[in-house]
């Protein structure tokens, strides 16, 4: 990166524009700017844009597509739905404009104050309570299982990746019919099947919707741990082995440690999946029963789209990507403490 | 002794791990093709006598599968093509070529995956169908989707290990910089050009919440919306109204899977793992 400072005063001194023709017609403050910056003096025109874009300016033209797109579909909106959050926002009819004032926190206020969404949050929390240490447990184990096993590897890892790359649409039609009150699980389980049954059971609902997910995407995790498992040096496990530490020990005081950084990541993915949350619920059980399986981001499109509140939906979307940020930021500085 | 313990035990946690991943397969497959449904557990065996291929014909009648189908596929092509460009030439300015604010927009790529959805999705709505008109189009569904940090990064990465002389090569040859990318870069990127479209692939294909907010037309919904209003709407009348809803399940599931069979070696840990890392 070269810092193009003199130059820029120097455009500036030019005439107020940077285009070329009128540069090269006013030399008088190209001196004083190589001068100060011991440059060889009256540099050609290819050389002032170098200075000014880089020595490769066509660098700019072929990230604009991508940058024009971030603009239009993230950066817009992203500002456009903080903006929605602090202002008295709703639908009208096309081409109609109409003021939308500021109301300070008033959606914040109104959206905390309902039993919805505060439903909405402790129901997140337990998807996360059972999400999140059932998926670092358990792709943990089959990463480490499958990093030692011989044979089958590859049909292994293939198996666990079908879910992830399968359709939640199609996934959870299958999930819904082995769960539902007639279903196949509860044919199995025949007198021990419970009542009111999973769908329609407040208090297994969401533990159900957390296993479904863990389920779902358990196969990429166990992809990420097997990375990390394959670049622990052997020696490090068996030297620990020989020193008279049980496999179980080795296993704690070697491998755990070398993970740490993609448990990190791990426990970092679930929390910004199950922020998101929102197929689940909506097709399984529409939120019920009586808002049991409610999620933010399902309260979210009802508010927004349903009952067409936007403006609280857009403060119920900063709500909880603020609370998903500071979990992310806390569990961040947990695994990095020791 | 304790050696084939350990042995039994791994063995025996990999293979409960499969079947509890594939099992859910087998019963779509099985649902699918029953006659009438059948949830005991004898039913989990295919009979003959039960075996059907009534249930595809019967969603058909509620909504044209093909369509359908065709939908997904226009949805799905578009998202990668424009991810496939967008990617392949963001990632090689940002790997080989040095220019003004390089660092901004790398730092803008990881930026974008930070932004989570449910902030964007109300804004987003309002601006694709109210201000841009894109509802029901194929446009509206794609736009979201049309910019992929992961290929950008996939493709980054991959230019990065490519020796630089090979470019000062071409440069001193007097190729211009657009010859270079399109006749020494991309050829060699090959590889990478076909993990992004696998990796993207999947995205869309299997896109729910987007394009069920923005396509309200039954002519213009990809499968996944025709499905799931299908599954919805509790289509009674079917004859065996489960099986319906699992046998479009099995058309849904069966591309993006036999895709991820062919070319599982390329959904290797290896690649997710720079994907994610950058």
């Amino acid at each position: 990166m070269t810092a193009p400072h003199p130059h820029r005063q120097e455009a500036r001194a030019g005439g107020g524009s940077p285009s070329g023709p009128q540069l090269k017609g006013s030399p008088p403050p190209a001196p004083r700017a190589s001068a100060r910056a011991g440059r060889p003096p009256r540099p050609g025109r290819a050389h002032r844009v170098e200075r000014w874009l880089g020595r490769h300016p066509l660098g700019l033209a072929l990230t604009a597509p991508y940058t024009v797109f971030v603009l239009v579909v993230f950066a817009i909106p992203f500002g456009f739905g903080v903006w929605m959050a602090f202002h008295d926002y709703f639908f009208t009819a096309p081409g109609v404009s109409v003021p939308h004032p500021f109301v300070g926190f008033d959606n914040f206020t109104a959206v905390l104050g309902d039993g919805d969404t505060r439903r909405a949050f402790r129901n997140l929390g337990v998807f996360m309570a059972i999400n999140i240490p059932l998926t670092v447990v358990l792709a943990l184990s089959l990463a480490a299982a499958l990093n030692s096993a011989t044979r089958w590897r590859v049909f292994f890892r293939v198996s666990y990746y079908v879910p992830y790359v399968t359709a939640s649409v199609a996934t959870l039609a299958v999930w819904l019919f082995l769960f539902n009150g007639s279903g196949a699980v509860n044919h199995a389980l025949g007198a021990w099947a419970p009542e009111p049954s999973w769908l329609a059971n407040k208090h297994l609902v969401m533990p159900l919707i957390a296993l479904y997910v863990t389920w779902k995407q358990l196969g990429f995790y166990v992809l990420l741990y097997l990375a990390a498992l394959q670049n622990v040096p052997r020696e490090l496990h068996e030297a620990a082995l020989t020193d008279g530490a049980g496999r179980w020990q080795a296993f704690r005081a070697v491998t755990l440690p070398a993970v740490r950084p993609v448990t990190s990541l791990v426990i970092l993915l679930s929390l910004i999946t199950s922020g998101q949350i929102f197929t689940e619920p909506f097709l399984l059980t529409g939120g019920g029963p009586n808002g049991a399986s409610l999620t933010p981001a399902l309260l979210i499109y009802q508010r927004g789209l349903e009952q067409g509140e936007p403006d609280a939906a857009a403060a119920i979307g900063l709500i909880l990507v603020t609370a998903v940020l500071i979990l992310a930021t806390i569990s961040r500085r947990v695994m990095e403490r020791n | 002794m304790a050696r084939t313990l350990l042995r039994l035990l791994r063995y025996g946690a990999l293979g409960l791990g499969a079947v509890a991943a594939l099992l859910p397969f087998y019963y779509m497959l099985i649902g699918a093709l029953q006659k009438k449904r059948d949830t005991s557990l004898g039913g989990l065996l295919p009979d003959p006598s039960n075996l059907t291929l009534a249930n595809l014909s019967g969603i058909d009648d509620s909504f044209s599968l093909t369509t359908a189908l065709l939908n997904s596929l226009i949805m799905t092509a578009g998202v990668v093509a424009c991810t496939l460009v967008f990617g392949l030439l963001a990632g090689y300015a940002l790997a080989i070529l040095h220019f003004r604010g390089r660092g901004l927009v790398f730092a803008l790529v990881l930026l974008v995956q930070a932004i989570p959805f449910q902030l964007l999705m109300i804004p987003l709505y309002v601006m694709v169908v109210r201000y841009f008109h894109l509802a029901d189009s194929y446009a509206g569904m794609i736009l979201p989707f049309a910019v992929n940090s992961v290929a950008v990064l996939i493709f980054r990465q991959y230019f990065l290990q490519i020796p630089r002389e090979i470019f000062d090569a071409a440069r001193m040859d007097g190729a211009g910089e657009l010859r270079i990318l399109r006749s020494v870069a991309v050829p060699l990127v090959r590889p990478a050009i076909l993990t992004a479209m696998l990796v993207t692939f999947i995205g869309p294909w299997n896109e729910f919440l987007w394009p069920f907010l923005i396509t309200k037309n039954p002519d213009m919904q990809p499968l996944a919306v025709s499905l799931a209003n299908f599954s919805q709407a509790n289509s009674t009348f079917q004859a065996n109204p489960m099986g319906a809803v699992l046998a479009g399940a099995c058309v849904l599931a069966v591309p993006a899977v036999v895709l991820f069979l062919l070319f599982q070696r390329h959904f290797t840990s290896a690649n997710l793992g720079s994907a994610i890392k950058g």
